[in-house]
């Protein structure tokens, strides 16, 4: 139905009176209804399928997901997280800085660090590291071509956990070198304009002007990386490293309950997650200063704002009600069909 | 003339096969305020930046109160200066922006306080002190822990005009201060400058308000074409200028 058809069969309405005096009908949704349905039956099914399910032997999940090894186990898969997104993130910065200078050499350098540590597939890399006393039998200082005036057994140098620790932070490096690049490249090249013409000096200028505004940019994708490498940190288990996913194994290969410790190691890192995922979120306000003019609550303070809202509703609750304007009987804004 | 503030000579300056500068001669005499003015595309911007040492000059001098800017002379070479000895010789070079590169993660008080206690290394509490004196003489002594979104762009200007001062500047650049805000701001930054004129500060304002030139200006210069195409006092430039290019500009802007 055409506008123009409409003018031409229906009868002008009676002028409305004033329209902010007409009930208002809220538009109907009846597809949303349906969808919600669906959506609530399927989740029903999946959490009664979580609970009752014998399969997932919640009893032997309770018996291990505290106990000492686990335990254990997630404070060394908590430290190699820790060591390699400090380290990772140090590296890749230096790195970042390399390929921003003004020098062909170090441009080039750390181009091409980062081509081949994101070539390399991280498994792959990490056997390498576990395997470099095959590789290089005694490392030392020196010059090249010339005489080595230390060095020391490559074993003894790095043990299991130290060849774990330098495989994931070389790894990381690579993507928190483009990471932190891209947080650079992304501030304003008038800021660094100003700084110079204030006469700020050059460290100092990257240091509060230019970092602080590139963590905008850097660390929604920074937090995905070290969830990732936290995760990732499983892969370390081809090494024999008692992290968590290795100890999970360790003792399903004991016992045969595979699917609980599974499920043990599974709710240990959605844990850990989440706790990075709230420090993520903290940590991006703490840098937005400035970026709104009014900042965003956090969900406590939202949560208590409602609560005292709640509160207040109750306190109304118990007067009398005023009746609201009387409404004119309805009378349609359009003409009716 | 010993009272020469800022001495440009002979400045070339070209980005690849595009001349923008082409000779500029310019003397500011110290206490003078002198406005540019000039279609776009004639190398005003440009010659105010290579003032600070923001561009480098292909070819030419300047001089700010007898020292060459980002040279050095000894042995009958010009010796580049290093960036930590042009960052300082900026520190003595107030710069104001088109718009206005206020830092947005730092408060209006940290803005006027970082470049003081960094590259002057005075202490935080005198610079505090300082910046709180220049934010009452903008007029903004209540905006002190505002963050500059916060502000209207009249009030950001004046905020970067107090951020050049606190450095206390042989010599203050305003880059077209009032081309990025919303007409009825205009007035406020204009005040604020016509303040600071009042008091003896040496400036020099790239700007397209004709009759702030003709209010606050000791001289004006006309440039065209990457040259200084006639200067002089403000009432013989912009009311009977001598050149055909300066008469053309100003029928069309008046």
């Amino acid at each position: 139905m055409t506008l123009t058809s409409d003018a031409a069969t229906v009868p002008a309405a009676p002028p409305a009176a004033d329209p902010a005096a007409l009930q208002v009908v809220p538009a109907r949704h009846p597809a949303r209804w349906v969808a919600a349905a669906a959506v609530t039956v399927l989740v029903a099914q999946f959490a009664h399928g979580l609970a009752t399910n014998p399969v997932w032997e919640w009893g032997v999940f309770g018996d291990y997901v505290l106990s000492d090894t686990i335990v254990q186990a997630v404070w060394v898969t908590l430290q190699l997280t820790a060591y390699a997104s400090v380290l990772g993130f140090l590296l890749g910065t230096v790195l970042a800085f390399m390929r921003l200078s003004r020098s062909p050499l170090l441009q080039t350098v750390a181009w091409t660090y980062i081509w081949v540590f994101r070539s390399i597939p991280m498994i792959v890399q990490l056997v390498f590291w576990f395997n470099l006393s095959a590789l290089y039998e005694r490392l030392g200082l020196g010059i090249p071509f010339g005489p080595v005036f230390w060095s020391v057994d490559s074993d003894s140098l790095i043990g299991t956990i130290g060849a774990a620790v330098i495989g994931l932070t070389l790894h990381q490096a690579a993507y928190a070198a483009e990471i932190v690049r891209g947080g650079v490249v992304s501030v304003d090249g008038g800021q660094l304009e100003a700084a110079a013409a204030l006469g700020i000096p050059r460290l100092r200028q990257i240091r509060r002007i230019v970092l602080p505004q590139a963590m905008r940019a850097i660390l929604p994708t920074a937090g995905n990386e070290i969830i990732g490498l936290l995760k990732g940190t499983s892969v370390v288990s081809v090494m024999a490293i008692g992290e968590l996913f290795y100890q999970a194994q360790v003792i399903y290969g004991r016992n045969g309950r595979v699917i609980p410790l599974l499920l043990v190691a599974t709710a240990w890192y959605v844990v850990l997650t989440s706790v990075l995922s709230v420090v993520q979120y903290y940590v991006e306000r703490r840098f937005a200063r400035g970026a709104d003019r009014t900042p965003p609550l956090t969900p406590l303070q939202r949560a208590r704002r409602s609560l005292r809202a709640l509160r207040a509703a109750a306190a109304r609750r118990d007067r009398p009600v005023v009746p609201l304007k009387t409404l004119h009987p309805a009378e349609p804004l359009e003409g009716t069909r | 003339m010993s009272d020469v503030m800022v001495d440009v000579r002979g400045v070339h300056k070209s980005f690849g096969p595009l001349d923008v500068l082409r000779g500029v001669d310019l003397q500011v005499r110290a206490g003078q305020v002198t406005v540019i003015l000039g279609p776009s595309g004639s190398g005003k911007s440009t010659l105010l930046r290579t003032i600070n040492h923001l561009e480098k000059v292909s070819r030419g001098w300047i001089s700010i109160d007898g020292e060459l800017v980002g040279y050095r002379r000894s042995g009958g070479k010009l010796h580049e200066l290093k960036e930590k000895e042009i960052l300082k010789q900026r520190t003595r070079i107030g710069f104001v922006f088109q718009d206005f590169n206020l830092f947005p993660h730092l408060t209006v008080l940290e803005n006027l306080v970082e470049a003081p206690v960094s590259a002057l290394r005075r202490p935080r509490k005198e610079a505090e002190e300082t910046a709180r004196r220049l934010l009452d003489r903008v007029g903004l002594a209540d905006k002190a822990g505002a963050y500059p979104r916060q502000l209207s762009g009249g009030q950001q200007q004046r905020v970067a005009i107090a951020r050049a001062l606190a450095l206390e500047p042989k010599v203050l650049l305003f880059d077209e201060p009032t081309s990025a805000l919303d007409p009825e701001l205009v007035g406020e930054v204009l005040d604020v400058i016509k303040d600071l004129a009042g008091t003896g500060t040496t400036m020099i304002v790239v700007t397209h308000e004709i009759g702030f030139a003709r209010e606050v200006a000791d001289t004006v210069v006309f440039m065209d074409g990457g040259v200084v195409v006639e200067q002089g006092p403000p009432a013989a430039v912009l009311d009977a200028p001598r050149h055909e290019r300066t008469r053309a500009f100003l029928a069309k802007v008046l």
